[in-house]
């Protein structure tokens, strides 16, 4: 079997397991400190057979075959605590996660049902849902103005808006996609989407250690972009964002790229004036990783929740650096009955718990996988009713008076 | 000769399928817009009782044969190449079910005849017989006609009401011997279904229950619906979260995806990961008590009331219309 | 053991489908095609069969689009050998595409001599008749149908085959070899083949192409289509109004025309 590659830049040589610790990326492993930071901050930590400080003794003594060879992996959410906690800031869930996941799956006698599902769905549709990329804009008819989709009008445009398969399909997820286009109309920002161009960025199969659909849906995805002139690139999208920011430069990527939530931060003065609505909420900020730690945008979304009238603003223990996953990356969002087959604690519930012990009646959000993760949780545990779930940006349209 | 036609009876274990007496109502209606009379075509093995509730045919044409004591496709269409070398209907309808599947296609394949598959309705417009067919999971509807004769049609269950299929008159009985060779293919025995273990995926009949049934105890009013649709409980994730189901019931983005003839949501709300799993049943009934839940927008027809009072009135309702006929 | 799985591509119904222009059949370029759902079961019993005992797969599929992706999937699961069958038409009927491809399993070396031929139970587009017997009959051969376990004998001379029969009862039958196989569901899901995999033999590895003989015969299917139509759906469930009484022998009444009681 092949080895794994890493391509840092896919002109240089390829990095494999096996000559990863020759090489200087992969030398950095060597200066662990076998602390167990990692494993002790990990939210699957008390399940995890293999936790990054275990990955890098079994490398360092040769015996990097049983890790591979075991499913238990499969619980790393890539949430990037160990990488963010680090002493040694190794690229822990950088580098060296996905180069041992991608082996990992290659071993994978049978991939839970719905995990193989969504990556069928994902090669085949651009979408894990199985939803027709034909309908990947319907959306945007039940808006009241116009939004501009470049395969028809393909005249140059400030910013390309990358919507992101959650925010294009799911009820919710349109909701939160109205909201957005509202923002981007009201502060005459000249924007335009994909449309049924658009398919998912590849960052949860990347995380999981799919890198051949990775590089499919990469490779797609830059000749669409070639295609068309845009200053920068925003989108709704958490782990977009992430994939373009980092492991989409390899590609070629050199497209300024921001989230939604720290670029609406930055009209912040300009969106003010128009937050007229009293929200009486009190409100609870779950940082999502990507943005948050791997990222650190942790201020951005609180300035922005803040200047809503009559939002109070409270803190779950565990928030910025520290924030406990939804459970939704690496492949987590399609990993819920396989974790609960093996008696895992479900992230999102864990989560959902410290939120409500807050006393909010609102848990906002900025990744899309939050919301379907954070609602469903409430509803198991029986909140739904006294707690909802909103993206910052849903808060922030609500705030204001048509 | 005056014109005939034909409905192959199915039968299993002893019992006349209920989709025999849909094809007899549906061949009883078509038979008498040609002029032409009802055959329903028995093969069996000491089934000659059998006969006795097809009387909406004007005669069973009954081949007795060891080999055909079970139901194999090889075997039925073999016999029916035989009865078709004496007489010549029409049409022929075959069930399409899990008993009769493949026969239909193998003596239209032996004799160079039209099959019309998943039929769902058939008419006479003059003087020919046309069928409607659905396809592509229920996307498609063909009307299509054949210009040879006998036509195979597969006949999907559901086409008529069985009752109208039904008759107290004995039908005259025409035997038919048929020389049947030695088969290359022998039912050693049937495997009964472990108790408790159900694939909510084959199944015909779900009765899904969601978070409006409110407690462990009150799942056997769901059970007893579900043994008298002849189908099987399943649930959304809250439920089987709650652990009053096990994983194997669970039906949605994280569950299984089922595509039953009927689907029964009680007290299911509808979310996108729920519907991902059953959107494509081919009916779908929707009980809850809030009439905005998004259930309703795909639900074919719809309840607004609480589970606990429509199921027990719905068992009790199915009740007294049974006594109609007893048939499998 | 010799297997031969017959793959077909079906319109995918993930995408809208419309109709032709006629009015009589599917418009083929507008849609998008995917492997027949039984016809993946079957691939993956064939593989099951062969990793269990031993022999070769062979996988053929009638040319159509997105045909080669599947087939190299095929490949990158560990299929010994695909082969394309160039020459019938797209849209050609199921009757049709047993016709050709019996044709070319009669007469293409390495192709003839097989212990089992599989193919998926039933497909969405099966009018004119199924695959399984279409190609049984062709090929004078034993057929079952609706099979959810096979398991061959070491000699390959018979082997047992479990058929689904209604509410989860299942029939095992002997079957003697060779026999052509309609299968329902293998006995594991279909696997999953990363995509690298994929890549990498689409790099290594080739599709054989073998064109069947172009045939003079009317078609086959002997049927005529008169008009195809998209039912309507409707965006909102009936609501039955009244009491529980009411609702619920309404609703019997509902299930009972549709053959449910």
């Amino acid at each position: 079997m092949g080895g794994a590659t890493l391509s840092v830049g896919r002109s240089s040589p390829e990095i494999t397991l096996e000559n990863l610790l020759q090489h200087p990326k992969g030398q950095e492993l060597l200066t662990c400190i076998q602390c167990g930071l990692c494993a002790g901050t990990c939210p699957y930590g008390e399940v995890m057979a293999y936790p990054p400080r275990r990955i890098i003794a079994m490398l360092r003594a040769g015996m990097l075959e049983s890790v591979l060879t075991s499913d238990s992996l499969l619980a790393c959410v890539a949430c990037y605590s160990c990488m963010a906690k680090c002493p040694r800031n190794i690229q822990l869930t950088e580098v060296l996660l996905p180069l041992v996941k991608e082996q990992v799956f290659l071993r994978l006698a049978e991939l839970p049902a719905e995990l193989h599902k969504a990556l069928d769905n994902t090669l085949r549709y651009g979408n894990p849902m199985a939803e027709s990329p034909r309908k990947r804009a319907a959306w945007i008819k039940t808006v009241d103005f116009p939004i501009r989709i470049l395969a028809e009008d393909p005249r140059p445009v400030d910013v390309l808006w990358f919507v992101e398969c959650q925010n294009s399909y799911h009820p919710r997820g349109q909701d939160v996609s109205r909201a957005t286009a509202k923002l981007f109309h009201v502060l005459g920002i000249d924007f335009a989407i994909l449309g049924n161009e658009e398919k998912c960025a590849g960052e949860c199969a990347r995380l999981l250690g799919e890198k051949g659909l990775f590089e499919t849906l990469t490779d797609y995805i830059m000749v669409v972009f070639s295609k068309y002139r845009f200053n920068r690139i925003v989108t709704s999208g958490a782990h977009a964002y992430d994939a373009f920011k980092h492991p989409y430069t390899a590609a070629g990527f050199k497209y300024e790229v921001a989230h939604t939530t720290p670029f609406f931060a930055d009209y912040l003065e300009q969106l003010k004036s128009r937050l007229t609505r009293k929200l009486p909420y009190a409100i609870t900020y779950h940082d999502s990783c990507c943005l948050g730690r791997h990222n650190g945008f942790y201020e951005q979304p609180r300035w922005l929740l803040q200047a809503i009238p009559g939002v109070k603003l409270l803190e779950m223990p565990h928030n910025r650096i520290s924030a406990t996953c939804c459970g939704g990356g690496g492949g987590g969002m399609w990993l819920d009955t396989y974790y609960k087959t093996k008696g895992y604690e479900r992230l999102s519930e864990r989560r959902v718990k410290e939120a409500v012990s807050t006393g909010a009646d609102v848990i906002a959000v900025s990744c899309p996988y939050e919301i379907s993760r954070f609602e469903d949780a409430l509803k198991v545990l029986g909140y739904e009713k006294k707690v909802m779930v909103r993206d910052v940006t849903e808060l922030l349209s609500e705030a204001m008076e048509v | 000769m005056s014109a005939e036609y034909w409905v192959v009876v199915e039968h299993w274990r002893g019992s006349v399928s209920q989709i025999t007496y849909e094809a007899l109502a549906l061949g009883r209606e078509v038979a008498d817009q040609l002029g032409a009379s009802l055959h329903a075509v028995l093969l069996g093995h000491n089934a000659r009782e059998l006969a006795a509730t097809l009387g909406k045919a004007d005669s069973v044409i009954y081949a007795d044969d060891p080999q055909l004591s079970e139901v194999v496709a090889e075997t039925y269409a073999e016999a029916l190449v035989q009865l078709l070398k004496s007489r010549k209907p029409k049409g022929i309808i075959i069930p399409l079910t899990n008993v009769s599947l493949g026969a239909g296609t193998l003596l239209g394949a032996r004799l160079g005849l039209p099959v019309v598959n998943f039929c769902t309705d058939v008419k006479v417009a003059e003087g020919a017989v046309q069928a409607r067919c659905t396809l592509y999971g229920g996307k498609i509807e063909s009307r299509v006609t054949t210009e040879r004769e006998p036509t195979i049609l597969g006949l999907c269950p559901g086409a008529r009401p069985s009752e109208k299929g039904l008759s107290d008159q004995r039908p005259p009985i025409e035997d038919f011997a048929v020389s049947l060779p030695e088969p290359a293919i022998h039912l050693k025995k049937y495997i009964e279904p472990e108790a408790g273990d159900v694939d909510i995926t084959q199944q015909e009949v779900l009765v899904a229950v969601g978070r409006g049934i409110q407690g462990q105890e009150n799942l056997n009013l769901a059970e007893t619906l579900a043994k008298q649709l002849r189908g099987a409980v399943c649930a959304s994730r809250p439920v089987i979260d709650q652990g009053w189901l096990p994983i194997s019931r669970q039906v949605g983005k994280s569950g299984a995806t089922v595509k039953p003839k009927l689907y029964l949501a009680l007290g299911i709300s509808g979310a996108p990961e729920h519907a991902e799993g059953m959107k494509n049943s081919a009916l779908i009934v929707a009980v809850n008590t809030d009439r905005s839940a998004p259930i309703f927008n795909i639900a074919h027809y719809g309840i607004v009331a609480d589970v606990l009072e429509v199921l027990p009135a719905l068992s009790e309702a199915i009740e007294s219309r049974k006594g109609v006929g007893s048939h499998a | 053991m010799n297997i031969l799985v017959v793959l077909r591509m079906v319109p995918d119904v993930v995408e809208e489908l419309e109709i032709a222009p006629d009015g009589k059949s599917l418009d083929l370029e507008f849609g998008r095609m995917v492997l027949s759902e039984s016809d993946d079961h079957a691939l993956e019993q064939a593989l099951l069969i062969k990793e269990r005992s031993g022999g070769t797969v062979t996988a053929l599929a009638l040319e159509a689009r997105e045909v080669d992706e599947v087939l190299f999937a095929a490949l990158a699961k560990g299929v010994d050998r695909v082969v394309k069958i160039t020459g019938p038409k797209e849209g050609a009927t199921t009757r049709e595409a047993a016709h050709s491809i019996a044709q070319v399993i009669s007469s293409e070396p390495g192709l003839k001599g097989a212990d089992l031929v599989l193919t998926g139970t039933q497909a969405i587009n099966d009018l004119d008749g199924l695959m399984a017997p279409s190609l049984a009959q062709e090929l004078s051969l034993p057929f079952l149908g609706i099979v959810t376990g096979l398991v061959p004998d070491s000699s390959a001379r018979s082997t047992v085959a479990v058929k689904e029969f209604p509410r989860g009862v299942g029939g095992e039958f002997e079957v003697a070899l060779p026999a052509v196989f309609g299968i329902q569901a293998a006995e594991k899901p279909p696997r999953y083949v990363p995509v690298a995999k994929v890549r990498a033999v689409m790099k290594s590895q080739r599709i054989d192409s073998v064109s069947a003989a172009a045939t003079e015969e009317p078609s086959l299917s002997l049927l005529l289509v008169l008009e195809m139509t998209k039912p309507q759906p409707t965006a909102h469930a009936e609501i039955l109004e009244g009491s529980p009484e009411q609702t619920a022998s309404a609703l019997c009444g509902i299930l009972a025309e549709r053959g449910l009681l």
